[in-house]
């Protein structure tokens, strides 16, 4: 039996600097046919857009203090994601937090799985660092492998 | 602990708020020498950036200055220009104008009080704590807040930064059925706003009151939300364009947001405290009720229990919201027609966070010669500050620690929105 085709969501302000990884990404697979969309709103939101999936991925740029351009690959309903890792606004819920609240509500989706770009400068107006828009190429890679593309 | 010698607490980041912004506090042999609200988030020129645009891009542009309240840029700045314009919207489309506007009011109130104050009286850092300690309470300020979010997609187009409010109405009416779809889910959302409203009356609130000057619009013939004049409990009332004669804004090193005082230089206050103060008698029966029942008066002066009064204010919203779903007919046209001509014009709507005042000229085509948006939050700033130092004076003798959560805990009282405010928060206290 097939897996069902997941959603695929790239999170971020595309308009501010490594920020705009997940829509970058979001653009290549588009261009390879592969149906995604980015998403701006808060985690509650995307809680609610989730809740009733039963495969995402989901792809957000992240700020923990490792090299510039390091791709990481979460599986959300095995491992508890690390706090303060992903760019988050400090009003909303970030990625992180709408991962753990629907964990504790239960309302995870079947699989999610999380592709994490570590960013390096998210100043409004900027463009993608080099060392991220290598890391785009390989996440748009390991995509392709999860979905089987 | 002796009050004796030094004490500098700083909060470089405050948490639960929207924007960046921050606190030093400088207590000196249990005194406060220095107490300074920080904001820092950079400036954002969007007056500037106005000049020169047509008339009809001001709605859409100024509500980029927020994606929490987009509703009260875009209703601000389109009736600015209505006034400016002699053109006057009303009958079914004012009704959806304030259909949305409670859309607004539902999603802000309940994404600040349920998932972002409420952890501060349960002595817990966040909602996700609250979400492990009581899920069915998450899951229903969740529910609460996307029947928020779904009406702002049902009259403006999606619900972040809507796309169908215009200058004279809307690009195109909702259709009937869709507005219809509301009705159910607004009836559960007003059991389930009075159940949080009663869950949060049984906080414990610090023991703090203040002698506020509240200033909100008043209407007529409801709880004002989208029009009407300006009033305070000081007995000021005047017509919206009569703000400037009553307000200033002054500019202070340690923010870039202005600060916002009466002419006479004091601090006041805007915001769900200061409209539940000057129109409690507008309340539904039921708003005034669940009130009662969560254990407020007919004022409210205690600041910590602003949570309960954005809880009533949203079961309020409900109530009107369903009042303007049932009986929605489609309207004949979606909008007005505008034509443009030279003038001033003013706008004043309640954002969740307070009023929000907008004033604009335009030339012969219609193009922006001059701009000025006075958000809730600026207009606080002051206010904020004398809360702080009011609420610290009273816990002098707090461990730092303790003290740095009272005095976020007062921020957060305000559902500070820094990004608005300039168009906020790191503490740090020091004790000598």
């Amino acid at each position: 039996m097939t897996k069902p085709i997941p959603w695929i969501i790239g999170v971020g302000n595309a308009m501010r600097g490594d920020d705009a990884a997940a829509a970058a990404v979001v653009a290549r697979l588009r261009g390879d046919d592969i149906e995604a969309f980015v998403f701006d709103g808060d985690g509650a939101e995307l809680m609610e857009m989730w809740r009733n999936q039963c495969r995402v991925i989901l792809i957000d740029a992240a700020h923990s203090g490792a090299p510039v351009g390091t791709l990481r690959r979460f599986e959300a309903n095995k491992e508890v994601l690390p706090s303060h890792f992903f760019r988050h606004s400090s009003h909303q819920f970030g990625v992180a937090e709408a991962v753990e609240m629907a964990r504790a509500l239960d309302q995870l989706p079947g699989e999610l799985i999380i592709y994490a770009i570590e960013g390096a400068d998210f100043t409004l107006g900027a463009q993608l660092s080099p060392e991220v828009e290598l890391a785009v190429f390989d996440t748009v890679d390991h995509i392709k492998a999860d979905i089987g593309h | 602990m002796t009050n004796k010698g030094s004490r500098k607490i700083k909060v470089d980041a405050i948490s639960r708020v929207e924007g960046e912004g921050a606190l030093d506090l400088h207590i000196q042999d249990g005194q406060i020498k220095d107490l300074k609200f920080r904001i820092f988030e950079p400036p954002r020129f969007f007056e500037a950036l106005l000049r020169g645009r047509d008339f009809s891009e001001a709605p859409d542009i100024t509500s980029r200055i927020c994606g929490i309240c987009p509703i009260a840029y875009l209703l601000g700045a389109s009736q600015a220009m209505e006034d400016a314009l002699g053109v006057t919207v009303s009958g079914p489309l004012r009704d959806l104008r304030r259909l949305i506007y409670c859309g607004e009011w539902i999603e802000s109130h309940v994404l600040h009080a349920a998932m972002l104050h409420a952890p501060d009286f349960l002595g817990l850092d966040d909602a996700l704590q609250i979400a492990k300690a009581n899920p069915q309470l998450v899951r229903k300020a969740l529910k609460l807040k996307k029947i928020g979010n779904d009406i702002l997609e049902v009259v403006g187009g999606r619900a972040v930064h809507p796309v169908n409010l215009k200058v004279g109405g809307f690009y195109k009416a909702p259709t009937k059925s869709r507005v219809q779809d509301l009705v159910e889910p607004l009836k559960w959302a007003i059991e389930s706003s009075r159940d949080l409203a009663l869950a949060f009356g049984g906080f414990e609130f610090p023991d703090f009151e203040y002698d506020y000057t509240c200033v909100s619009l008043r209407h007529p013939d409801e709880y004002a939300i989208q029009d009407g004049g300006i009033i305070s409990n000081r007995g000021l009332d005047i017509a919206v364009s009569g703000f400037p004669d009553h307000f200033l804004e002054e500019h202070v090193a340690h923010s870039n947001a202005l600060h916002g005082m009466t002419k006479e230089g004091a601090p006041y206050l805007v915001g769900p405290l200061a409209r539940y103060n000057n129109n409690f008698d507008q309340l539904s029966k039921l708003a005034k009720a669940t009130a009662k029942d969560a254990g407020l008066g007919k004022t409210c002066i205690n600041p910590f229990q602003s949570i309960v009064v954005r809880m009533v204010e949203t079961l309020y919203a409900c109530e009107e919201a369903l009042r303007i779903a049932k009986s929605y007919e489609e309207p004949d046209a979606s909008c007005v027609s505008v034509s443009p001509r030279s003038g001033t014009g003013h706008g004043c709507t309640e954002a969740p966070r307070g009023i929000c005042y907008h004033r604009y000229s335009l030339d012969g085509d219609g193009l922006i010669t001059n701009a000025t948006i006075v958000p809730p939050t600026a207009q606080n700033q002051k206010q904020i500050e004398a809360d702080l130092r009011g609420v610290v004076e009273r816990n002098l003798d707090m461990a730092d620690e303790k003290l740095k959560w009272r005095c976020e805990q007062t921020i957060r009282n305000y559902d500070p929105c820094i990004s608005c405010a300039t168009h906020f928060l790191k503490l740090s206290i020091k004790r000598d």
